[in-house]
């Protein structure tokens, strides 16, 4: 075979030009409404730029004009299907601000609600990481077992995803009767199912060639860049907000946090699987140990004023810890909520990661993140 | 016969008369066999713009399963798609660009406006980023209101535009 | 055990075996719970009834970074888990060095910038945070630095700048281009001011900043 003849303006002159500039997004055939500008080299890429912002509706900016209680609804649809984890440390602050003690009946129901809403989450996500790596029972067999959970969490709050249910003061209501058998046995055949997954996804030889030792991100980087969640938790750093700053009800409850070494995108998407496993564990303890019966939520008076101050309150959310900073000025209205989400703060890792790998590994890397693009642009 | 009908002069008013005459047989069957296809062949773009889009991968889960009506959920590449799920809210980044993936479809296509911040921004009425409704930027043919819809009301709204398909003229655009 | 809570508000108090469940805040009138075990975890001092005690390592952290800077620093509240300081806009880089160095502090959880027009400043808040040392996992502490503000902003071109902390947390890279774009504070040093969230063609003014109003409000 001869040499394949070019015509003169498509052969190749210098090194620079071979390097080309690839739009990802933001419509894609994954997930996700961000675009990734990759350069590459061939396949492999060389420079990366993540280009957020595509649904930033200007929560933090919208709520200096709501009061307390009606902050709530719009704070929860960043992550409509972790509305109350996100809602956690808003709900945490704002009850310091106005000088709430909650019942110890409503922290337990929190505690539940939000372990559900967890695991509602990772199931979530764990079918679009099935959808990015081309493996469709992954999303089926996902999307069909967190309906159950859905239905738990309809039951208590009366919505499929935006629940509203924690309110500054406690819950917004009781739970339903019999609620607790209920969920004793869903959650049990939950546990069964999930334990199933290993079979078909995890000890699957095409996912582990797929993900095992690509996008290493090491011990020195993970804290550097101030990763957290599970990222953190792969790369062998065991810091979960629920053990080191419990709030609520969670140090008296009994789980273990999860921790891998490798760092690679195999740990990052095992360790949500692993929490959600955990997470049943704390649901059970949770129903044993909660009070039978009493008051749910303390009486707000209407427009409460926020004593003067600034509460910076952290939970640990289905990806992360997040954090929430509210300044007051006594007035009805916060004078300043800020949302300090963990897909924001793995964002960072995204560059830093991609670097250096082949393009195809770039869904596997990306997901893994354990990215949500709406609550990064909030 | 025809031969000797047909002369240079009137030529074009013969064969315009024959269209008609064609048009007014074949193209009712026609259409109603061209719109069937439509009908059962959905498939909307993978542009997710917000959190609707979890109700959205719902309706495809086990438990709703709109592939049995006919909507290939989200699969296809936009060259091939002919409907566009506006999932939630449009920001005034995203409105650009929603305009050019709704430009690079081929016709004919259609626009399902899903939750209450893709009609008329919903609970973000008072944002600075987000666009009062999408009807500013592309046509839409159905409304499917909720916050987020649930997927129940997402699969309706796909059915009533299965049922609009039905009714619309089919060679519209030939 | 606590079926005998009431409607009445002030009158649920912990048990003696029931640890507090998370931390308290000491700063608040505390009317509420008079005989409260110290929080496990914490070589706190006892919360007083009346005016209580700031805790004593929060009260440490803040001790060791007032005594290093002087008056460049202030202390603006000592809470359990959370100590706040306030910095001067020059010092700031030698405190966050100092915070990283000796007080073995690792990463920023978060960036805010809060606009206060009635000063004519906007201040920028590091809330920094630990994973490798243990004693404070559940510390954060707060640096707030203020820049000048200007009436009619040119965000890059104009006096609200502040010296940039990502050589010394990486982690803020992202953080500080948000403050930049939300609120128009330039961080000098900082290699990447470019725009993150907001549209390519915004031309108004940063919109976290008090003068500019949503529509209809």
């Amino acid at each position: 075979m001869s040499k394949p003849v070019l015509p003169p303006g498509l052969a190749i002159q210098k090194a620079d030009e071979r390097i080309m500039t690839l739009n990802v997004g933001p419509q894609h055939p994954g997930s996700g409404h961000m675009r990734i500008i990759v350069q590459i080299d061939g396949d492999y890429i060389v420079a990366c730029d993540p280009d957020p912002g595509y649904v930033h509706r200007g929560e933090e900016k919208m709520a200096e004009y709501r009061n307390y209680t009606l902050n709530v609804p719009h704070l929860e649809r960043p992550v409509i299907h972790d509305s109350c984890n996100i809602l956690y440390p808003y709900v945490l602050a704002s009850e310091e601000l106005l000088g709430l003690e909650i019942p110890e009946r409503a922290k337990y129901i929190r505690v539940i609600a939000s372990e559900l809403n967890r695991c509602v989450y990772t199931m979530y996500w764990l079918a679009i990481y099935g959808i990015f790596l081309g493996h469709s029972t992954m999303f089926m067999w996902p999307a069909g077992d967190r309906e159950l959970l859905i239905d738990l969490l309809e039951k208590m709050t009366g919505a499929r995803v935006t629940h509203s249910y924690f309110i500054p003061g406690g819950i917004r209501n009781d739970l339903p009767a019999n609620f607790e058998d209920v969920c004793l046995r869903q959650v049990n055949y939950f546990e069964k199912r999930i334990k199933e997954y290993a079979d078909v996804f995890y000890d699957n030889p095409i996912l582990i060639s797929r993900t095992e030792k690509t996008g290493v991100l090491s011990r020195q980087d993970a804290i550097r860049l101030g990763t957290t969640g599970s990222v953190l938790r792969a790369s062998g750093i065991d810091y979960d907000v629920r053990k080191k700053e419990p709030y609520d009800v969670y140090d008296q409850l009994d789980f273990q946090t999860n921790v891998m070494k490798s760092g690679d995108s195999y740990a990052r998407s095992r360790i949500p699987w692993l929490d959600m496993m955990e997470s049943c564990r704390i649901i059970r303890d949770a129903l044993q140990k909660m009070p039978k019966s009493g008051s749910v939520r303390v009486k707000l008076k209407p427009n409460p004023k926020g004593e003067l101050g600034s509460v910076y309150k952290r939970v640990e959310s289905g990806r992360g810890a997040l954090g929430c900073y509210i300044v007051s000025d006594k007035k009805p209205e916060p004078y300043r909520v800020k949302l300090s989400v963990p897909s924001f703060r793995n964002l960072i890792a995204l560059p830093h990661l991609l670097i250096g790998e082949k393009l195809g590994n770039m869904p596997s890397i990306y997901w893994s993140l354990n990215y949500w693009p709406v609550e990064a642009d909030r | 016969m025809i031969k000797d009908l047909i002369t240079p002069q009137n030529a074009n008013v013969f064969v315009g008369k024959l269209g008609d005459i064609l048009e007014k047989a074949v193209d009712k069957p026609l259409g109603y066999a061209i719109n069937w296809g439509r009908i059962w062949s959905l498939w909307p773009v993978h542009i997710e713009t917000a959190c609707c889009s979890v109700e959205f991968g719902a309706a495809s889960s086990p438990r709703y399963d709109v592939e049995r009506f006919g909507i290939i959920e989200a699969f296809g590449s936009l060259r091939q798609c002919d409907l566009v799920v506006v999932q939630g809210t449009i920001t005034r980044k995203m409105a650009p660009r929603l305009r050019l993936v709704y430009d690079q479809m081929p016709e004919p296509k259609y626009v399902i406006a899903m939750g209450a911040c893709a009609i008329t921004g919903g609970l973000y009425f008072d944002s600075y980023n987000v666009l009062p409704g999408i009807d500013g930027i592309i046509p839409v043919d159905v409304y499917v209101p909720g916050c987020p819809p649930r997927p129940e009301t997402l699969i309706q709204g796909c059915m009533l535009l299965q049922e609009k398909i039905k009714r619309m003229k089919a060679r519209k655009f030939v | 055990m606590s079926s005998e809570e009431t409607s009445e508000k002030k009158t649920e108090e912990p048990k003696a075996e029931e640890k507090p469940a998370t931390e308290k805040p000491a700063a608040k009138p505390a009317a509420e719970k008079p005989a409260a075990k110290p929080p496990p975890k914490k070589p706190a001092a006892k919360p007083a009834p009346k005016e209580p005690e700031p805790p004593a390592f929060e009260k440490s952290i803040a001790d060791k970074i007032t005594e290093k800077f002087g008056e460049n620093t202030s202390v603006s509240f000592v809470k359990p888990d959370r100590v706040g300081i306030k910095v001067n806009r020059d010092s700031i880089h030698q405190v966050a060095e100092f915070a990283r160095d000796v007080l073995n502090y690792d990463h920023v959880d978060s960036v805010a910038g809060v606009d206060y027009p009635a000063d004519k400043e906007i201040e920028v808040v590091y809330h920094l945070g630990s994973y490798t040392d243990s004693s404070l996992d559940r510390q954060v502490l707060e640096l707030a630095t203020r820049a000048q503000r200007e009436e009619e902003p040119l965000p890059g071109r104009d006096s609200t700048k502040l010296p940039s902390l990502r050589d010394i947390f990486y982690s803020v890279e992202f953080h500080e281009r948000e403050v930049f774009e939300m609120l128009g504070v330039y961080f000098e040093g900082h290699p990447d001011n470019r725009r993150l969230l907001l549209p390519e063609d915004w031309a108004d003014l940063p919109p976290l900043r008090k003068d500019f109003r949503n529509k209809g409000r």
